[in-house]
């Protein structure tokens, strides 16, 4: 993919907050980055970590109702970037809600794990929430480390 | 393949998992697991990742809350049949260190 190396592309994404868009969005960014020619494994990587942060936005940002989440995705050479955006109910503690093990619903049987995966599997995760106006996941990944 | 199958053999219940085990497929299998512990016998939970090529954090709340509830009634947990992608996932988030693995 010579021809498309240096250049900015960017995938823009709006999907209804149910369960069954989380396969979706995780699908659709895994497509998107097919151009950078990824391995394997860091497909699995993008796959699980915007998984975690559409689940945030169904589970926790939306609670179950109705929202919308955006999705973004930008290649620029080999750095990915994908941001995920919810206008849900905001966190007040991003520092708690990102320690490990936590969880704002420990009675549903979640593991509280979703922020540590996406530290885990991508380079950089950013968080930036305004309680009551929504909640933005900013991911970074360098390919071909 | 959508939704677990379940297979009971004497007091185990083996856990068919679904292709993708996430927020979406994974709150069924908790309910479903549960039918089959209340009928009693149910000694130990084998989760079988043969058919399974994704799973996240909703899927290691499935298993840390299977797993609580199995240790409640005396019995056990173990994983079988996971692929590397599986292992990577049950190795960061511990797994491996309170349940067995049966995979060869």
């Amino acid at each position: 993919m010579e021809e498309t190396r240096g250049k900015k592309e960017t995938m823009r994404l709006e999907i209804e907050s149910l369960s069954c868009n989380e396969a979706f969005a995780r699908v659709a960014v895994a497509a998107f980055m097919a151009r950078m020619d990824p391995t394997v494994e860091e497909v699995d990587d993008v796959k699980t970590a915007v998984s975690e942060a559409v689940t945030n936005c169904v589970i926790h940002a939306y609670g179950g109702g109705e929202g919308k989440i955006w999705i973004q995705a930008e290649v620029e050479g080999s750095l990915l970037t994908v941001q995920v955006r919810d206008s849900g109910v905001g966190i007040s503690d991003v520092k708690k809600a990102m320690e490990p093990l936590y969880t704002g619903k420990p009675e549903a049987g979640r593991s509280g794990m979703g922020f540590s995966f996406m530290e885990a599997f991508m380079d950089e995760v950013q968080v930036d929430s305004v309680p009551g106006e929504g909640t933005v996941v900013t991911m970074k990944k360098k390919l071909g480390q | 393949m959508k939704h677990a199958i379940y297979e009971v053999v004497d007091d185990r219940l083996v856990v068919h998992l679904p292709g993708e085990v996430d927020d979406h497929s994974s709150g069924r299998i908790q309910e479903e697991t549960e039918k089959y512990l209340q009928g009693g016998g149910i000694r130990y939970m084998i989760f079988d990742f043969t058919n399974t090529s994704f799973m996240d954090s909703s899927g290691i709340g499935v298993l840390l809350g299977r797993y609580k509830r199995m240790k409640q009634l005396g019995g056990n947990v173990a994983v079988f049949g996971e692929d590397n992608r599986i292992k990577r996932i049950l190795n960061i988030s511990g797994i491996y260190q309170i349940m067995e693995s049966l995979t060869k």
